[in-house]
């Protein structure tokens, strides 16, 4: 969805700034290339270099393509529910959305205590703050150096795990058959 | 200061960064190379030019400086200023990708459907962009000023000409490649210096941070009074001096107090604000945590970047890469000012903390070659932050203003509107030479963080948000966090909690545009946009699906 104006539905341009370029490769929509390719020597057109019989290869060409497309429509289904948002389209979006959400908010609770719990912890607890590693104070090597590599581990994270939120989603759209 | 070497590498910092917008601007034809070099930008250019952009004068003069004075309190600087990039990554770095809004009128417009609202978060960012420019004009005036001895003046004016004229020509293409190049640059001015000064400890026989009976001076030092100030001497005697006065201290002679500096001493500086001791730097830790982490995501340059990348996925990637770079850097600032505590105490006596990172070199190696070197690298790296976050502020707000308040954002547009945007920041740089830096992009954050990320949190993840209700979130918030960077800067000065409730207003000021924003929201349900449910595919469907 590299071009937001298809799913805007009509919407007007989104800004009187720069348009977004269309993607660098036209998206081949797959299911109706592969018809086509298929349908392609069907037509016995003379002079193609398709060899075979001339009377055998329509009917032949025909079952093939009934039979490819056959598993297709479920999948086509998905996402029409969900670019025309009919209730279930809508249902797996809010799904989506939740999914992606209760990620971030479980990460930045991880990092609220682990890191927001500091300066109580320091404030209650003094005693913490004159502990010494490798003579220097624990508060200086916590948020000095500590608190770096913490915060990369936390977005690491949440990248892996919504990339995979994310492959689930495009797997029960994509999904072959009900 | 007599280093031949540092007005020579200062220059030459100017001229590649000149000869690399020139580079640049080769390419860059249409207005659409100029605003988003073209979406063909790879993800680890993009990353370190996000870092290059993001680690401005408060990253590379200011923590330090503020290290050497108050201590491990303001170490949440740091932390905040790469947390933040945490949360953008969490909640909005791949959905602002797929909205396919380069700015953030742009993302009102596309999200609520409002014209009113766009012009009133084109505000926001104007504002917010020339609170964040003014700090990185004063700091190039002071590091020009501490390291030639040039007038203050003449490196504020110098550093907004050169950026203005650098973005009015090459734009956003230009400024990608010398943001990249400029983060290597900053990283390399800092750590290798360090080497330098942390063998140099070890040489010295490790010197305590913290003597039992206070910071002293390790050599003999004349201090040149600049401003009228009361000291408290080592015996207990105080005494006023004039500006022009010599002071002269032996080596191992205590640092005098200065009234009305706060530069804690000993155990304040080594230890964490107590509770019940001091409640107000409690409030204020939390306050700074909150600015920090929620307000790099509001920030007009931060965002602005997002759009170079080809998905969301992509996105996403570049953020973390950003985390890590800046995270690595931040590791540095810190030693600076832990060793200035040893090496430059008698900056703690004239005020000049932001002065540490660039004069250290020398004070702690001594004025042979070595020091005079590693000094100009790292003015050089000075020079680097403030052409850079410059750049990347101008190039947004003038963004904004071509598109938004001069007409249709074509390339002369953009040329007008730069040079308007930066002539009112370089006027104010030049009439306000007397406020602290960091405090200045702490604000900064702050309107940030009520203004913007109430808007893209809630815009991105709640169905419910109405425009009505969005606007008045940013007026409420957004606004009290302004007026108390008004009253901050040109108030009178306050005392107690009013203080610290002005001085760090994150704290009530997000909560209260949060609140705010989701009240009105649901008071005026009737206005949701009909097509949000289509917008919400859009800005977290992944691209795989291509629908």
């Amino acid at each position: 969805m590299a071009d937001p104006s298809d799913a805007a539905g009509g919407r007007p341009a989104p800004s009187p700034g720069p348009a977004p370029a269309p993607p660098s490769t036209a998206a081949p929509p797959s299911t109706a290339a592969r018809p086509v390719t298929v349908a392609g020597p069907s037509n016995g057109t003379p002079g193609s270099t398709t060899a075979g019989s001339p009377d055998a290869a329509p009917r032949r060409a025909r079952i093939v393509l009934a039979e490819v497309s056959a598993p297709r429509p479920p999948a086509d289904r998905t996402r029409t529910e969900l670019t025309q948002q009919t209730p279930v389209g809508e249902a797996l979006v809010r799904g989506l959305v939740r999914a992606q959400l209760a990620l971030a908010l479980r990460l930045s609770l991880v990092v609220a205590i682990g890191l927001g719990g500091l300066p109580l912890l320091f404030a209650v607890a003094p005693t913490v703050g004159e502990v010494t590693l490798f003579g220097v104070n624990l508060p200086w090597l916590l948020l000095g150096a500590g608190s770096f590599p913490f915060l990369v581990a936390v977005g690491w994270a949440y990248v892996h795990l919504a990339e995979r939120n994310e492959q689930d989603f495009t797997d029960v759209v994509q999904r072959p058959e009900h | 200061m007599g280093n031949p070497f540092t007005i020579p590498t200062v220059v030459a910092v100017t001229l590649i960064t000149v000869a690399i917008g020139f580079y640049g601007l080769r390419l860059a034809r249409t207005t659409s190379d100029f605003l988003v070099a073209s979406r063909m930008v790879s993800p680890t250019w993009n990353a370190a030019a996000i870092g290059g952009e993001y680690l401005s004068a408060a990253s590379f003069l200011g923590i330090a400086g503020l290290v050497l004075k108050d201590g491990v309190d303001v170490l949440w600087y740091p932390v905040g200023f790469a947390a933040g990039y945490l949360a953008l990554l969490l909640f909005v770095a791949a959905p602002l990708r797929r909205s396919g809004a380069f700015t953030l009128p742009d993302f009102c417009e596309l999200r609520l459907g409002s014209r009113r609202l766009r012009k009133l978060a084109t505000l926001f960012v104007i504002f917010i962009g020339w609170l964040y420019l003014v700090p990185q004009l004063q700091g190039a005036g002071l590091t020009l000023t501490t390291v030639a001895g040039a007038p203050y003046e003449l490196g504020a004016f110098l550093v907004g000409a050169v950026v203005t004229a650098n973005v009015a020509l090459g734009g956003m293409r230009a400024v990608t490649f010398v943001q990249a190049f400029q983060y290597w640059l900053k990283l390399t001015a800092l750590a290798v210096p360090v080497i330098f000064l942390v063998l140099q400890w070890q040489h010295d026989g490790r010197p305590p941070v913290t003597p039992p009976d206070g910071t002293a001076f390790r050599v003999a030092t004349t201090v040149v009074v600049e401003h009228p100030a009361t000291l408290t001497l080592a015996d207990g005697t105080i005494r006023e001096v004039r500006p022009g006065e010599e002071l002269t201290f032996a080596a191992g002679e205590p640092v005098p107090r200065v009234a009305g500096v706060p530069s804690a001493n000993g155990l304040d500086w080594l230890l964490p604000s107590a509770a019940g001791r001091d409640d107000q730097g409690l409030f204020a830790t939390y306050s700074l945590i909150l600015a920090t982490f929620l307000g790099t995501m509001g920030l007009p340059h931060v965002l602005v970047r997002f759009y170079t990348n080809p998905d969301g996925a992509a996105a996403r990637r570049t953020t973390l890469v950003v985390l890590a770079l800046v995270g690595a850097f931040y590791l540095l600032p810190t030693l600076y000012g832990v060793l200035g505590r040893i090496y430059t105490p008698e900056l703690l006596l004239t005020g000049q903390t932001d002065a540490v990172v660039v004069l250290l070199p020398s004070a702690a190696l001594g004025p042979g070659l070595t020091g005079q070197l590693l000094a100009a690298l790292v003015a050089a790296g000075a020079f680097a932050a403030f052409l850079s976050t410059s750049s990347g502020l101008l190039t947004s707000v003038a963004g904004v203003v071509s598109t938004d308040l001069l007409g249709r954002g074509s390339v002369r547009d953009f040329r007008l509107a730069t040079l308007l945007a930066g002539l009112v920041p370089v006027v104010l740089a030049l009439r306000a030479s007397e406020l602290d830096v960091s405090q200045v992009v702490g604000l900064a954050f702050a309107v940030a963080a009520s203004s913007f990320c109430p808007l893209l949190v809630l815009g991105i993840w709640w169905r419910g948000l109405t425009d009505l209700g969005a606007a008045a979130g940013i007026l409420v918030g957004g606004g009290a966090a302004a007026l108390a960077v008004l009253l901050t800067v040109v108030g009178p000065p306050l005392d107690g909690w009013p203080a610290v409730l002005v001085a760090q207003p994150a704290a009530w000021t997000v909560p209260l545009a949060f609140t705010v924003m989701v009240a009105v929201s649901m008071a005026t349900r009737h206005r949701t946009p009909a097509d949000v449910g289509a917008t919400m595919l859009r800005l977290h469907a992944p691209e795989a699906l291509r629908l």
